[in-house]
């Protein structure tokens, strides 16, 4: 096991290499605005362009820019500075963390306690008028895109250009440390909207899962014992059938992490997301590198504590 | 003394999307306290549903269900969950066919040994039912059996699994054991240690025993009593002795004659039978058994047979059209090894015009 890991670990660290080095290549080879352009303002004088181009090293062949580039990041933890506000890199990403987690978490609390009781209940009573109403339910949450149906929330339900005024507005967000019951009122909508499609798809998967785990041979030893039907379903047949979802739960709040780049771009949230959003508008490759950065750690942390994880959820697995 | 179980005139009918599976069609058969039965019957025959209808584990809404199934003299059908689940696995216990997914794979051996006296012994002491664990797991002959509860299913070999099973099913005392074809899935050695340890624990613990399997070795191995099941039915039923030896349906006929057996004369040609087995939708006309019956006269085919006992023997019983000593003749000749085609040839031809 020790072995494993430590095998693990080296390949994240060698995959967060071949990453950042494409993220540069791409920066380069693809057309996209000139950074110094951008920063010398209007009907800019081609000396100044120069300079600048200098000043963020940008005139050094890419493979130098790299190296400077990586020998910061691996020496001290230095992600280089926002082109656009001269902040650093690393604060600006650590200071939108916040908001970004508290996305992700409660959205991750609002689509399990949604998708996993439906899915039982579906699982349970499959082919009822509840459970074709349930997944005829998922399909369309599925289906619907994230940033569609957040703009008709808004729509419907905002407190500023809503319908209905149930929910605060886009960019109310607030702080948890400043005021928490903003800080919820503000993300209530954002949770739902990011969890419907979740929510969907663990339910249909929870549900497909389970229906085939009741038809197994040790839940009918389960019965043969004569235990209860209630304790067949949410100790035997549960305990199988969420193994799976624990794995994928675990990557999809890996990718959360990295950012829900549409989610919190329609709700003006300032999260990594929307950070690395306003990184690829301003041509801004520090911004870029950064969060491409931190959300392929979060996405390979993610995968690993997953795989290792699965290891004490099953039994029968064992890695050497 | 009246029957431990008593199973009369039983009917499971699945309703499917083909049409109306006929899956046990007016089976009746008895265990008495301490005594070994052997169902014995191909794959489809409802051997199978038969035993886990006795289990009420037979569900799902498309399933039909008539007939009595009376166990110590009480009523099985209609009984409510509570009722039936107090009898499972503590009076009625039930073993399968593959070990290995017959366990939890996430939980301990240990685990589900405990938490299976655990919901029959209420109040007990986790670490009471643990020692019952240990102590089972050591009667059915597994080594330390101590450590070995904290294994997994995974981590046991097939016949330590098969083992395992049976000491999870043992572990209430029940008064009757159900074993679904237990050494199936198993080695050949293993097997016979298998029936061995059942054998063995029957004696001991003096349970009566269904041992359910399509393999007459096992039967002749275990059982004092055998019923021959074909398409949902009892065709045959009578004292191993008496199936062995003085055997009255052509299927019974059919069955012994395509096992090898050691005390077959060398150079002797096993005689496998012909066709597959009937659709349990569409049966056959007549009596079911006859697309397959080399002694299949035309009358076979639109008459349906009755199990009526075999003159001079009460418990023998057999569902055959054929005139009894027109059997006993045919089979005088099959068992000294004629072929069933020149047996019909010789007994048959002048009867009636062949099919």
């Amino acid at each position: 096991m020790g072995r494993y890991i430590i095998r693990r670990v080296l390949w994240v660290v060698l995959l967060l290499f071949i990453v950042s080095a494409l993220t540069f290549l791409i920066f380069y080879e693809l057309p996209s605005a000139d950074p110094a352009v951008l920063r010398a303002g209007k009907s800019p004088d081609p000396a100044l362009i120069k300079s600048i181009r200098h000043s963020l090293g940008l005139d050094k062949p890419v493979y130098e820019q790299y190296w400077l580039y990586m020998k910061k990041v691996v020496l001290h933890f230095d992600f280089g500075y926002s082109y656009q506000n001269s902040q650093p890199v690393r604060q600006e990403i650590f200071d939108r963390l916040p908001a970004t987690i508290s996305l992700t978490v409660g959205a991750v609390v609002v689509w399990l306690l949604i998708g996993l009781p439906i899915g039982v209940i579906s699982a349970v009573r499959s082919r009822s008028f509840i459970d074709r109403l349930s997944m005829g339910g998922a399909l369309l949450a599925i289906s619907a895109p994230v940033y569609w149906l957040g703009l008709v929330g808004l729509y419907l339900f905002s407190k500023d250009i809503g319908k209905v005024g149930i929910f605060d507005g886009a960019g109310t967000y607030t702080p948890i440390s400043q005021d928490p019951s903003k800080w919820f009122g503000s993300l209530l909508l954002p949770w739902l909207v990011l969890a419907a499609s979740f929510a969907a798809f663990y339910a249909r998967l929870l549900r497909s899962n389970l229906i085939e785990v009741m038809s197994e041979d040790y839940i009918r030893t389960a019965r043969a014992k004569g235990l209860p039907e209630r304790r067949v379903i949410w100790r035997h047949a549960m305990r199988s059938a969420i193994t799976p979802i624990v794995t994928i739960l675990g990557l999809d709040i890996g990718v959360l992490l990295s950012g829900a780049i549409l989610t919190e771009t329609v709700f003006n949230i300032p999260g990594v997301g929307r950070l690395a959003y306003e990184g690829i508008i301003n041509a801004d490759l520090s911004l870029i590198q950064g969060t491409v950065l931190f959300g392929a750690f979060f996405i390979v942390l993610a995968n690993l504590v997953v795989d290792i994880g699965y290891a004490f959820l099953d039994p029968r697995v064992r890695y050497t | 003394m009246s029957p431990l179980l008593d199973v009369a005139d039983l009917r499971v009918e699945f309703t499917t999307e083909d049409g109306v599976v006929h899956a046990v069609d007016g089976l009746s058969l008895s265990v008495e306290q301490g005594r070994i039965l052997g169902v014995v019957g191909e794959s489809g025959s409802g051997k199978s549903v038969t035993g886990l209808t006795v289990m009420g584990l037979t569900r799902g809404r498309n399933a039909a269900i008539s007939g009595s199934v009376k166990f110590d003299g009480r009523e099985l059908l209609g009984a409510g969950d509570a009722e039936l689940r107090g009898i499972r696995g503590n009076d009625i216990a039930m073993i399968f066919q593959d070990p290995l997914s017959s366990l939890h794979p996430y939980f301990t051996v240990g685990k589900q040994l405990v938490e299976a006296h655990r919901i029959h012994h209420h109040g007990v002491s986790k670490a009471a039912s643990r020692d019952r664990a240990a102590e089972m797991l050591d009667l059915v002959g597994i080594p330390d059996p101590r450590k070995r509860l904290d294994n997994y299913p995974h981590e046991f070999s097939g016949g330590m699994r098969q083992r395992a099973m049976i000491a999870m099913a043992l572990i209430n005392d029940p008064r009757l054991l159900i074993a679904d074809e237990p050494t199936t899935a198993l080695d050949v050695t293993v097997q016979a240690q298998i029936l061995e340890l059942i054998q063995r624990l029957q004696s001991e613990l003096g349970m009566a025993v269904i041992m359910v399997t399509h393999d007459l070795g096992v039967v002749a191995e275990l059982a004092d009593d055998v019923v021959v099941m074909y398409a949902g039915r009892v065709v045959e039923r009578g004292t191993k002795e008496t199936i062995f030896d003085a055997p009255e349906h052509p299927y019974t006929w059919g069955l012994l004659t395509s096992i090898p057996r050691l005390t077959t004369p060398r150079g002797e040609e096993l005689v496998p039978i012909a066709g597959r087995p009937p659709s349990l939708i569409n049966r056959p006309s007549g009596c079911h058994f006859h697309p397959r019956c080399p002694y299949c006269l035309p009358r076979h085919t639109r008459e349906d047979p009755r199990l009526e006992p075999v003159a001079g023997d009460t418990g023998h019983q057999v569902a055959c059209l054929l005139p009894e000593d027109t059997r006993r003749e045919i089979w005088r000749r099959v068992k000294g090894g004629v072929p069933p085609e020149q047996a019909r040839e010789e007994l048959l031809s002048g009867q009636e015009e062949a099919r």
